[in-house]
C-alpha cells in the first residue's frame, strides 16, 4: 500500500495528437496564446508558434483554425457514481464517460452508495473496478462515520493507505459536533481533507426546497439558508480550534459565505465549492414543481445566487463542482415531495456556465476555467495543466458551437439534468485525460476522421 | 378551459364565467328532478389518493346531475399499495378512456403530473398543501350570492395557513376578484415569504373587526403533536373565532370539516353569520359548472343556457 491519495483510471492507448492552431488558456500556468501543441505518447512533447510543429509520424491532426479552445481539462471534486449498488442509476464506466465529455480529465465519488464506501476492502474493490471500467481518473471520498451514520469514525488510517483522497459523510451532515472534533484530530494521524455537506436537520427536515415566497406559493416545506449556515459557522469554527483542513461542500447561501470569510480570515485551513446550478438557477425555478430541480442544497433565492457568483469571482469559493447526482428516469417522475434529490451536471457544467456567466460579462473565462481545474490542488493532487512535459489533461472547445442540453441524449445513464432543455453556447469536442483520448464529440469524431 | 389545476391559470373573466355558470345551475337544485342530460356519454373519473367524503360526493353529485357516468377510484386496495407508480396508475386508467380525471392526492403537483401522462382533462380536487381550485370557487360564489360582489372585500383567513391549500388558492382567487387579503395565525403556521403573494399578515386577532369576511380554517387537530404549537388550547384562546370576536355585520366561512370549539365555536357555527351550509351548496353548483365548462361541446356561452339543454 503506497498511502498515497489516488486516482484510478481504465489503462488505455497514450494518444499521439497535433493540435494545430489552436487558441490555449491556461491562467495558471500564464498561457494565453494561439500554438501549436503537439501530445506524443500522451505527454505534452511541444508549444510553440502556430504552423512551426510537425505532426510527426503517428499524430493525429486537429486544425484548430485559429477558433478553437484547448483548455486544461477539468477536475470535479464532487460527483456521485453510485457505485456500489445503485448502478440502475450510474456505474464508474457511464459516469466517467459523462466526465469526459463534459471535458472533464478526473473526478471525486462520493462515499453514500449501498453500501456506503467506508472500509479499506471496498475501496480497494472501487479502485480495482476503475481500472477497467474509468474513462477518466476517479479518486473516492469515504465516508467520516462508519455507514454514514454519524455515529463511530471510520478507519481513517487504512483508508488513507488504500487511497483515500480525504473524507466525507456527503448527502447527509455530521450532525454530532463531538463525532466531527474527534474526526478533525484524528486528522492529524490520517492526512486527509475533510469534506463537508452542511445542514442542520433539525432545520431541514421534511423540506422539499429554499424557504422563502416560492415555497409558500407552492405549498412545499421549505428548507431555511440557516440549515446551512449555521452548520457552516459550527463547523468552521471547530476547524479553526483544531487547525483541521475542511472543505466546504456545494454552499448555498451568502451567511455561508459570511461564515466561511470570517473564519477564513482568522486563520482557519477552510475551502469551499459551489456547483453550477446554484450558480445558474434558482428556488424561482421550482414554480412548474420539475423534480429535475429538486436539489440538496436547495436552489437559492436570487440573491443568495448571486452573492455566491460574487464569492466566485473574487475566490473566496475555491472551486466549481458538479455534485453531479444521477436517478433513475421513473424515480423522479413522482411529485416532487417524493423525488430524490440530485441532478446530474458533468456534461454541461462548462458549457452552461459559459453560457450564462462568462458571455453576459459576470465571471472571466479565465476564473471560470481556474476554479475548474482548483479542486485538483485542495485534494492534494496536480492541478490539469497545459505545460511541456505534463500529461495530456486538455479539453478542446469550440466556443462558437450552440446546441441544446440533452437533445441528443446523455453519455450518463441518467437524464435528470436540471439544465435540459436549455440553449448553450461552447462545445466540448475532445477530452485528453491522462494522456488518452476519454472522449470524442460525435460530429467531431466524423470530421476527424 | 382545458383543465383546472391552480388559480393561477384562470383570468378573471374566466373566473367570472364560471361563477355564472354555476348560477345558473341554482334553479335546477329547486326542481324535483335535479338531473340535465348535458354530458350524458361522458365518463368523469374520481381519483382519490386521500381520504374525503365532501369533495368526493360533490363532484360525483355535480357529475350525476350532468348526467355523466361516474367511476370512483380510491387509493384504499387499490393497485398502488401493490407498489404501483402514479404514472402507471394513471397511464392504466387513462386507457378505459375518461373524459375528466378528478384527481386529490396528498402531494403538491400531483394533479399537473396526472395531466402529463393522461389525454382526459384533469381537475385538481386539492394537491397537498398546493392548492384547491374548485374550493377556491365555492367561496367566491357563496361570496357573491352573500355581498353581490367580491370586490373590495376585506378578508381574513385565520388558521394554519402553512398547511392549507385552501388558503393558497383563495389568496389568489380573492385578489383577482379585487378582494384584499389578511392572512392571520400564529408565525409558526405562517410560512415565511407567503406576503410576496400580495396578502397581509397579521399575528393576533387584535385588528378582526377590520374583515368584511372571516375564512376559518380547519387545524388538523389529529396531527397537533406534529404542528409547532404549544396546546390546542393556547391556539384555540388565540385563534377561535367565538361569538366575543365575531362583529355582527361579519360572515363566516370554512372548508370543512369543523373542529368545533377549536377554530370556531359552537355558537358561531350555528349562528346565522355562518354561511358553512351554503359553502357546501355551492360546491356541488360550482363542480356542475366546471366539468360543463371542460366537457359541453363547443361552449359558445350564451347558447350554453340551462333551460335551453334542460
Amino acid at each position: 500500500m503506497s498511502g498515497a491519495p489516488q486516482l484510478t483510471t481504465a489503462a488505455r492507448d497514450p494518444a499521439s495528437v497535433l493540435f494545430s492552431d489552436v487558441r490555449a488558456l491556461d491562467p495558471r500556468a500564464g498561457i494565453q496564446a494561439r500554438c501549436d501543441l503537439l501530445v506524443s505518447h500522451g505527454e505534452i512533447a511541444a508549444i510553440g508558434e502556430p504552423g512551426t510543429i510537425s505532426p510527426g509520424e503517428d499524430a493525429e491532426l486537429i486544425d484548430g483554425r485559429g477558433e478553437l479552445q484547448l483548455f486544461p481539462a477539468f477536475f470535479d471534486p464532487h460527483v456521485h457514481l453510485r457505485v456500489p449498488g445503485q448502478e440502475h442509476k450510474e456505474d464508474l464506466e457511464t459516469g466517467t464517460r459523462a466526465a469526459a465529455a463534459g471535458g472533464f480529465c478526473a473526478v471525486i465519488a462520493m462515499p453514500n452508495t449501498d453500501p456506503p464506501i467506508d472500509s479499506a476492502p471496498i475501496l480497494r474493490s472501487l479502485h480495482e473496478l476503475a481500472a477497467q471500467e474509468a474513462r477518466v481518473a476517479v479518486g473516492f471520498l469515504p465516508a467520516i462515520s462508519k455507514g454514514l451514520r454519524g455515529a463511530e469514525l471510520t478507519e481513517m488510517v487504512e483508508l488513507r493507505a488504500a487511497g483515500a483522497l480525504g473524507f466525507s459523510d456527503d448527502g447527509r451532515p455530521v450532525a454530532d459536533a463531538g463525532l466531527l472534533r474527534d474526526a478533525m484530530r484524528y486528522q492529524r494521524l490520517a492526512g486527509g481533507v475533510l469534506a463537508l455537506h452542511e445542514e442542520e436537520l433539525s432545520l431541514a427536515a421534511g423540506g422539499v426546497m429554499r424557504e422563502g415566497p416560492t415555497a409558500a406559493r407552492l405549498g412545499l416545506r421549505g428548507i431555511p439558508a440557516l440549515a446551512e449556515a449555521t452548520m457552516v459557522a459550527r463547523d468552521a469554527a471547530l476547524a479553526l480550534a483544531e487547525d483541521a483542513r475542511v472543505h466546504f461542500q456545494h454552499l448555498s447561501c451568502e451567511g455561508s459565505l459570511a461564515a466561511l470569510a470570517a473564519h477564513k480570515s482568522i486563520g482557519a485551513q477552510l475551502s469551499a465549492e459551489v456547483t453550477p446550478h446554484h450558480l445558474l438557477l434558482c428556488d424561482e425555478d421550482l414554480l412548474g414543481l420539475e423534480t429535475a430541480l429538486k436539489v440538496n442544497p436547495p436552489l437559492a433565492s436570487a440573491a443568495d445566487r448571486s452573492a455566491l457568483r460574487s464569492a466566485l469571482r473574487e475566490g473566496l469559493i475555491d472551486c466549481i463542482a458538479t455534485d453531479h447526482a444521477p436517478h433513475a428516469r421513473e424515480e423522479k417522475e413522482v411529485p416532487i415531495e417524493q423525488a430524490p434529490f440530485g441532478s446530474t451536471g458533468l456534461e454541461t457544467a462548462f458549457a452552461a456556465l459559459y453560457s450564462e456567466l462568462v458571455l453576459p460579462g459576470e465571471l472571466a473565462l479565465s476564473r471560470l476555467i481556474e476554479a475548474l481545474t482548483a479542486g485538483a490542488e485542495l485534494f492534494g493532487l496536480p492541478v490539469p495543466t497545459i505545460a511541456r512535459g505534463a500529461p495530456a489533461n486538455l479539453a478542446l472547445v469550440d466556443l462558437q458551437a450552440h446546441w441544446v442540453a440533452g437533445e441528443q441524449g446523455w453519455e450518463s445513464r441518467a437524464a435528470n439534468c436540471c439544465l435540459a432543455g436549455r440553449p448553450l453556447r461552447g462545445r466540448v469536442l475532445m477530452t485528453l485525460a491522462g494522456g488518452t483520448v476519454a472522449y470524442r464529440e460525435r460530429s467531431f469524431a466524423m470530421v476527424a476522421l | 378551459m382545458r383543465h383546472l389545476l391552480s388559480m393561477d391559470a384562470l383570468e378573471r373573466a374566466q373566473i367570472e364565467r364560471l361563477l355564472e355558470r354555476a348560477e345558473s345551475f341554482e334553479q335546477l337544485a329547486q326542481r324535483p328532478v335535479k338531473k340535465v342530460p348535458a354530458l350524458r356519454g361522458k365518463t368523469v373519473l374520481n381519483l382519490f389518493f386521500e381520504p374525503s367524503t365532501r369533495t368526493r360526493a360533490s363532484f360525483e353529485l355535480a357529475a350525476k346531475r350532468l348526467s355523466a357516468d361516474v367511476i370512483n377510484f380510491s387509493a384504499a386496495g387499490s393497485s398502488l399499495e401493490k407498489g404501483e407508480s402514479l404514472k402507471d396508475t394513471i397511464l392504466t386508467l387513462n386507457a378505459q378512456q375518461p373524459d375528466v380525471i378528478v384527481v386529490r392526492s396528498p402531494h403538491v403537483g400531483a394533479a399537473e403530473l396526472v395531466r402529463s401522462w393522461t389525454s382526459a382533462a384533469v381537475v385538481n380536487a386539492g394537491d397537498g398543501t398546493h392548492e384547491h381550485p374548485t374550493q377556491a370557487l365555492l367561496d367566491l360564489y357563496t361570496l357573491r350570492r352573500c355581498f353581490g360582489h367580491v370586490e373590495g372585500l376585506s378578508v381574513w383567513i385565520v388558521g394554519d395557513v402553512a398547511h392549507s391549500r385552501v388558503a393558497r388558492s383563495n389568496i389568489i382567487a380573492l385578489q383577482k376578484l379585487g378582494a384584499s387579503v389578511t392572512l392571520c395565525g400564529p408565525p409558526t403556521l405562517i410560512p415565511p415569504g407567503i406576503e410576496a403573494l400580495g396578502a397581509t399578515v397579521r399575528y393576533s386577532l387584535d385588528d378582526l373587526h377590520q374583515a368584511d369576511v372571516i375564512y376559518a380554517l380547519r387545524l388538523q387537530r389529529e396531527r397537533i403533536d406534529q404542528l409547532p404549537l404549544p396546546s390546542l388550547r393556547e391556539y384555540a384562546a388565540c385563534f377561535q373565532i367565538d361569538e366575543r370576536r365575531l362583529g355582527s355585520r361579519q360572515v363566516v366561512l370554512h372548508p370543512g370539516p369543523v373542529n368545533r370549539g377549536v377554530e370556531l365555536s359552537s355558537a358561531v357555527i350555528d349562528s346565522p353569520q355562518s354561511r358553512i351550509g351554503a359553502q357546501v351548496q355551492a360546491g356541488i353548483l360550482v363542480r356542475m359548472a366546471v366539468l360543463y365548462e371542460l366537457l359541453a361541446p363547443a361552449p359558445a356561452p350564451q347558447q350554453a343556457n340551462v333551460r335551453e339543454i334542460a
